[in-house]
């Protein structure tokens, strides 16, 4: 009679709630005890921490929640409030983002183990509150973890293996969860959430190893000049490498307790095809039920979904980009005057140079400041990247803007 | 461009150059930044502490020693500067109020 108690209850804890991503970002941060949020709001990402505030309100979850007057003070607080050896969270998006810029090499230069949500938004001006990835991709060199999530549920996931894998000694770097702004942030999803306990047990506290303490006094951010600057610096370089390793043992092991698991990379409908598309976020959801049609079409093309992005998952890539004859790669960013004017399409490109592999690859820019992209453009991006095998379309596509 | 040997490694600092023994600051001596120091002129000084409050790297020290002024005034305590840490900055002279310091070219080489 015991066991099956148990078991309805294990059914129970199991059964999906309606979240929106913002939502099940804040049931993330309450299920992992964080200590200390600091927030300012800013669309689309507001809705996160209000909903943590509702929580430290209910008594749900015992937190200090700091009121700052920027995101650059937000990003600051929680730098320092993790330095304290607290558990500490923000969540921005776009002008935010750019406003912390100059935190995010502090928080990676002080190795400060933080998790941060971003709703990923179009960048000023003109004013867009819509969707894209400007801001991500402008972040990218900062020296922070960076994952691209494609679901309300892999947010809440991935924030919990976030806190595992920045608070590991061996990284001690900071994280960001990335997804797609409204069209993600507000919409809803099932979402199974776990108790404290279980999140705990897999992902325990543990505080950074040099943290602030009367007791026993350190000093963090301090000068380093040139013979000493450069080391420092290093460190990252060799703790991204580590993070690679830990990211995928983080997986692994939420898998074994949870019942889910992502893989660093998604390879989806890749068993025969003969061309891929790289996308990232709702833009890998949608391409799933999309490329079943063009499978149908006779285009036998594949998903390859970016779901770990810093430190890039490379031995991966180059394997699913060495069964394909051409990659398409979907950019909803601009790097204004490169030689391919997508960010991701530019890294692919040293990727299939560096490994020698003989694929035709094909740049798209689509999605800016959220211009609608629906199934059938997605069906054209398809055929695109098919015709691609045999044929090089060197110059980035901008895809839907008027000509 | 490489200090090979004598400087540790980047695994051997700890992590983002995090210092865990407090006062190491000690060790580093910031008076090779200098380009003019000051030099006070004991006669002139009335001991009115200012230099020492204004000094942002304590490098005024106030010793416990006498001094007799050419003209007979007997004081406790002298100040001097610790040329180790003064980065020659000059806010000591800008603020004595009786203008007993005065900030003297460093001879070219550095030599202290």
């Amino acid at each position: 009679m015991a066991v099956a108690a148990e078991e309805r209850l294990h059914v129970e804890r199991k059964k999906p709630r309606p979240l929106s991503t913002n939502s099940a970002i804040a049931h993330a941060v309450k299920d992992l005890d964080v200590d200390v949020v600091a927030a300012y709001p800013i669309t689309p990402q507001t809705t996160v921490v209000e909903k943590i505030a509702e929580f430290i309100a209910d008594g749900e979850l015992e937190a200090e929640m700091v009121h700052v007057e920027s995101e650059h003070s937000a990003l600051s607080a929680t730098v320092a409030a993790a330095l304290t050896g607290a558990r500490a969270f923000t969540a921005t998006a776009s002008q935010g983002l750019e406003l912390m810029h100059e935190i995010l090499h502090i928080a990676s230069g002080l190795r400060t183990p933080i998790v941060m949500s971003v709703a990923m938004r179009a960048l000023s001006a003109p004013i867009s509150i819509w969707n894209d990835h400007s801001d991500v991709m402008n972040a990218r060199d900062s020296g922070w973890i960076i994952f691209f999530v494609s679901s309300a549920q892999e947010a809440y996931d991935t924030v919990i293996q976030g806190y595992r894998i920045a608070e590991d000694s061996d990284v001690l770097l900071p994280v960001m969860v990335a997804y797609d702004g409204y069209v993600m942030s507000h919409t809803m999803e099932p979402v199974v959430t776990e108790d404290r306990d279980s999140v705990l047990a897999y992902a325990p506290k543990r505080p950074f190893p040099y943290k602030l303490d009367p007791e026993k006094p350190v000093t963090l951010g301090a000068l380093a000049d040139p013979d000493w600057y450069y080391e420092i610096k290093y460190q990252i370089v060799e703790a991204m490498r580590r993070a690679l390793d830990k990211a995928r043992e983080a997986d692994e092991e939420f898998g074994k307790r949870f019942g889910r698991k992502y893989g660093l990379v998604e390879c989806y409908m890749c068993e025969g095809a003969k061309s891929l598309i790289v996308a990232a976020s709702s833009y890998a959801a949608t391409l799933k039920a999309v490329l079943p049609r063009a499978w149908e079409e006779g285009l036998k093309v594949g998903l390859l979904r970016l779901r770990l992005y810093r430190p890039f998952p490379e031995d991966l890539i180059v394997d699913a980009l060495s069964n394909v004859d051409s990659v398409l790669v979907i950019d909803r960013a601009i790097s204004y005057g490169a030689p391919y004017q997508g960010p991701l399409a530019n890294e692919f490109s040293g990727l299939i140079l560096k490994h020698g592999l003989g694929v035709n690859l094909v740049s798209v820019v689509a999605g800016i400041g959220q211009r609608r992209m629906v199934d059938d453009d997605f069906l054209k991006l398809a055929k695109l990247a098919w015709e691609a095998r045999t044929v090089r379309k060197p110059e980035t596509i901008f895809y839907g803007v008027r000509k | 461009m490489s200090s090979e040997g004598s400087l540790p490694a980047y695994y051997e600092i700890p992590p983002g150059g995090a210092i865990p023994e407090p006062g190491s600051s000690l060790k580093y001596k910031t008076g090779s930044w200098r380009v003019l120091r000051p030099v006070i002129n004991q006669d002139k000084c009335v001991r009115c502490r200012l230099c020492w409050v204004y000094c942002p790297d304590a490098a005024i020290l106030e010793l416990d020693e006498e001094y007799v002024t050419s003209k007979g005034r007997r004081y406790k305590i002298t100040y001097k500067v610790n040329y180790d840490y003064c980065k020659g900055c000059g806010v000591c002279a800008r603020e004595c109020p009786v203008n007993a310091i005065e900030m003297v070219p460093e001879p070219i080489g550095g030599e202290e």
